[in-house]
């Protein structure tokens, strides 16, 4: 085996491959081999580290460098000062990484990394996804093969129960009982599923686990099937995700070729065959039900329950269905043992949660936080805080099912029950924090645009509800609403939350009730004064000129693609607000600033 | 209702082919009708009736269901794609970072819909769920490129390349 002195770690997620660092690689290829040290230094590509604001992203080691934001033309001065003549270049090193006497800082003591506690992803950004032995490296196939030697079904899904593991998907219902409830149906053919149908806009952590360590993944549906007694699993993953079906594909074809999927693993009677499945962008999918009738070929509805899946699920057969986060947790569970784990996190949830962040804030990333850290540690010491000076408004997690937390309630410690007593849920993961210029009925407005288009059509509550609600919100933004109209808004959330088929129903309502419940006043400003406090919802909104400041150039009519400005050069020009259909664009080509909007 | 523009599909007797192959290589597989159609529109680039009926019949599934299937699903479509597919992301963090001015500009300049294609077939235009690259909001593609931290004023700038 070739020893290297040096590892260069570029992220190959997809934040940082969308930012280039593809092109990284192969230019680290070069340059290396123009320096003669292509032998001594080896390039990897791994899985995300979590800081996607800074992408793309290089870490080398041994030293610890962190370089951020590096540009093709950045690699061969790495090369030349670091690689070879020992001289980390300080001006490439994430800033937050280097200490005030120019020291490297070790990256568990930046403030993006410090409160972090990394289970679920601890191999992601550490190491090679696409090889196989760099997982088995790390106690890899390990926590499998301690299941199938030492273990029987019963004490692996005893372990589960007393880690209190809960599934990360969103409802947090107690893993270790939907395995119970399958293992107990008679023997014959189960199936174990994997729903990786990540489809809430804003979050990316199941995808980050899938391109930085599939391996894990597989390795718990291995243990899950043993657990309920299954020799067949699928896992079922957006087609969106490119980057995350080929490794995973690639992992299980490696998987199979070491023996570790197929008959008779680690020469014992359990054999596993696992399976992909591409969804084909349904967000009903991520519902149980309907991921299941989604395999089986058929539009993905869901079906009412009971028969619960456990019981009844894919072609009929007891099935299993836990979230790739949760699976991940799996066989650390197993390797450290079920006190290590019910030691993280709060009393009634365990372990930590894996939130994309996005949206207002300076590090947008993945990070993974034990539950029971509060929404102002994320936001304001992992997640660096807002930028431009703005001031935090609210935080939505758990995408269109979720709500919104205003500032008030910052200091909540993030766990699924109380998240849930203030309106909010867990949800998949996806946190994104919005400022001061972000209207909350706009944003609810959009959350239902996005629940009405995906509603299946299968039960009228959901499918004609969610219309007339995003209709009501049509109006209110629109500046026709009335103070009716958010009874209205208030009665038709309570019947369909109550009367909804699925949890896509059920849930639909909450971002309307959510930002009704905190910011009421919004809403009734939109209503009442007709006008948009945070200045986004544009038929509330008017551009002007501002004579002083026009110098009649004549920009912004030139602009202007609905001919709405008039006026002779030189003097100063104005909008026919009739026309206008305010784009924005005079404002951003105005030089004088002499153009606003209110 | 105006009527809609359909482009006449132009499929070759290559693409039936591996169309065939494909299905017989799915036929005996439990669930096959999405993996197959994932094929059908990676082969023709989308799903014109003339090709669902080719599934239908190929795996002895009605018409009915497989038209079913793909009009529920956003991923199969049943229009072709123009020459440069613009993707403008509608995810929750390009969202608040201003996406939605981003799909009215590319609009207003192309003259080009949501979800349609421009009659020259250069371009078209379609408002996606999250791509997952929320940390670089917002984001908008153009068949395999990807522009990220968007302003407003970028946009002129990136339709000038494809337009030339």
């Amino acid at each position: 085996m070739n020893i290297v002195r040096s590892h260069v770690l570029v992220c190959g997620g997809t934040g940082c491959t969308s930012s280039g660092s593809e092109k990284l690689i192969s230019e680290f290829e070069v340059q290396l081999k123009k320096a003669g040290i292509e032998n001594e230094v080896s390039v990897v590509r791994t899985g995300c580290f979590g800081l996607c604001a800074l992408g793309p992203i290089v870490i080398v080691y041994p030293e610890g460098a962190f370089y951020s934001m590096i540009k093709p033309e950045d690699v061969e001065t790495i090369v030349q000062e670091h690689l070879l003549k020992g001289r980390i270049v300080t001006k490439l090193l994430y800033e937050e990484a280097v200490s005030e006497k120019n020291d490297i800082l070790p990256l568990s003591e930046t403030q993006f990394y410090k409160k972090q506690q990394r289970i679920v992803l601890r191999n992601c950004g550490v190491i090679d996804p696409e090889k196989i032995d760099e997982y088995i490296a790390f106690d890899g196939y390990k926590a499998l093969g301690k299941v199938l030697t030492e273990m029987t079904p019963e004490q692996v899904i005893d372990v589960v129960k007393r880690s209190g593991i809960r599934g990360r998907g969103g409802a947090g219902f107690p893993t270790a009982l939907k395995w119970e409830f399958a293992a107990k149906q008679p023997e014959g053919v189960k199936y174990v599923c994997c729903n990786a149908d990540e489809g809430d806009p804003g979050a990316f952590m199941d995808r980050s686990v899938l391109e930085g360590d599939p391996h894990a993944v597989i390795e718990a549906m291995a243990i899950a099937a043993y657990a309920i007694g299954s020799e067949q699993g699928y896992i079922y993953i957006r087609a969106e995700y490119p980057i995350a079906v080929k490794r995973l594909q690639l992992a299980i074809d490696q998987a199979k070729e070491y023996g570790l999927l197929g008959n008779n693993i680690f020469d014992t009677d359990f054999s596993f065959d696992l399976e992909i499945r591409l969804g084909a962008g349904a967000f009903v999918c991520g519902e149980e039900t309907a991921l299941m009738t989604s395999i089986e070929g058929f539009r993905g509805e869901p079906r009412p329950r009971p028969p619960f899946p456990a019981v009844k699920g894919l072609w009929q057969r007891p099935t299993i269905l836990n979230n790739v986060e949760t699976y991940a947790n799996i066989p650390q569970i197993i390797l450290n043992g079920a006190e290590w784990f019910a030691n993280i996190g709060t009393e009634k949830s365990k372990g930590t949660k894996v939130f994309a962040v996005g949206g207002k804030i300076n590090n947008t990333g993945l990070v993974e936080v034990p539950m029971g850290t509060t929404l102002r540690e994320i936001v304001e010491e992992i997640g660096g805080g807002i930028p431009n000076g703005k001031k935090f408004k609210a935080a939505q997690t758990g995408g269109p099912s979720g709500g919104c937390i205003p500032l008030s309630l910052i200091d909540t410690p993030i766990d699924y029950d109380s998240l849930l007593s203030i309106g909010a849920m867990m949800g998949s993961g996806g946190l994104i924090v919005m400022d001061e210029d972000s209207c909350m009925v706009d944003i609810a407005k959009y959350f239902l645009d996005f629940t009405v288009d995906e509603s299946c059509g299968k039960c009228a509550p959901c499918r004609i509800g969610t219309k007339r609600m995003h209709e009501i919100l049509e109006k209110i933004t629109s500046g026709k609403g009335t103070m009716q109209d958010i009874e209205n808004l208030k009665a038709l959330a309570n019947s369909i939350k109550s009367s909804s088929l699925c949890g896509l129903g059920q849930t639909a309502p909450n971002p309307v009730l959510s930002t009704l419940r905190y910011f009421e006043d919004e809403y009734i400003a939109h209503v009442v004064d007709k006008k948009c406090p945070a200045g986004v919802c544009k038929d509330l909104l008017q551009y002007t000129i501002d004579k002083e400041k026009c110098k009649g150039c004549n920009i912004c009519a030139k602009n202007c693609p609905v001919t709405a400005i008039i006026g002779e050069l030189k003097k100063p020009y104005e909008i026919i607000q009739d026309k206008c259909i305010k784009c924005g664009v005079c404002e951003s080509k105005c030089p004088f600033d002499a153009i606003s909007r209110k | 209702m105006a009527v809609k523009n359909t482009i006449p599909f132009r499929g070759t007797p290559q693409q039936e082919q591996e169309l065939q192959d494909v299905i017989a290589r799915y036929k005996d597989c439990a669930g096959a009708t999405i993996p197959v159609l994932h094929e059908a529109q990676r082969i023709y680039g989308y799903l014109p009736i003339e090709v669902q009926k080719m599934v239908s019949e190929g795996l002895n599934v009605p018409l009915a269901e497989i038209y079913g299937v793909v009009t529920f699903y956003t991923q199969f479509t049943t229009e072709p794609k123009g020459a440069y597919h613009i993707a403008v992301c509608l995810g929750t963090a390009c969202y608040v970072k201003g996406s939605g001015d981003i799909i009215d500009r590319i609009k207003t300049r192309l003259g080009v819909d949501v979800g349609s294609c421009s009659n020259d077939g250069k371009f078209s235009l379609e408002a996606t769920r999250c791509i997952g690259a929320c940390g670089l909001a917002p984001v908008l593609t153009v068949n395999e490129d990807v522009y990220g931290r968007l302003v407003l004023d970028d946009i002129d700038g990136i339709l000038d390349k494809y337009l030339k």
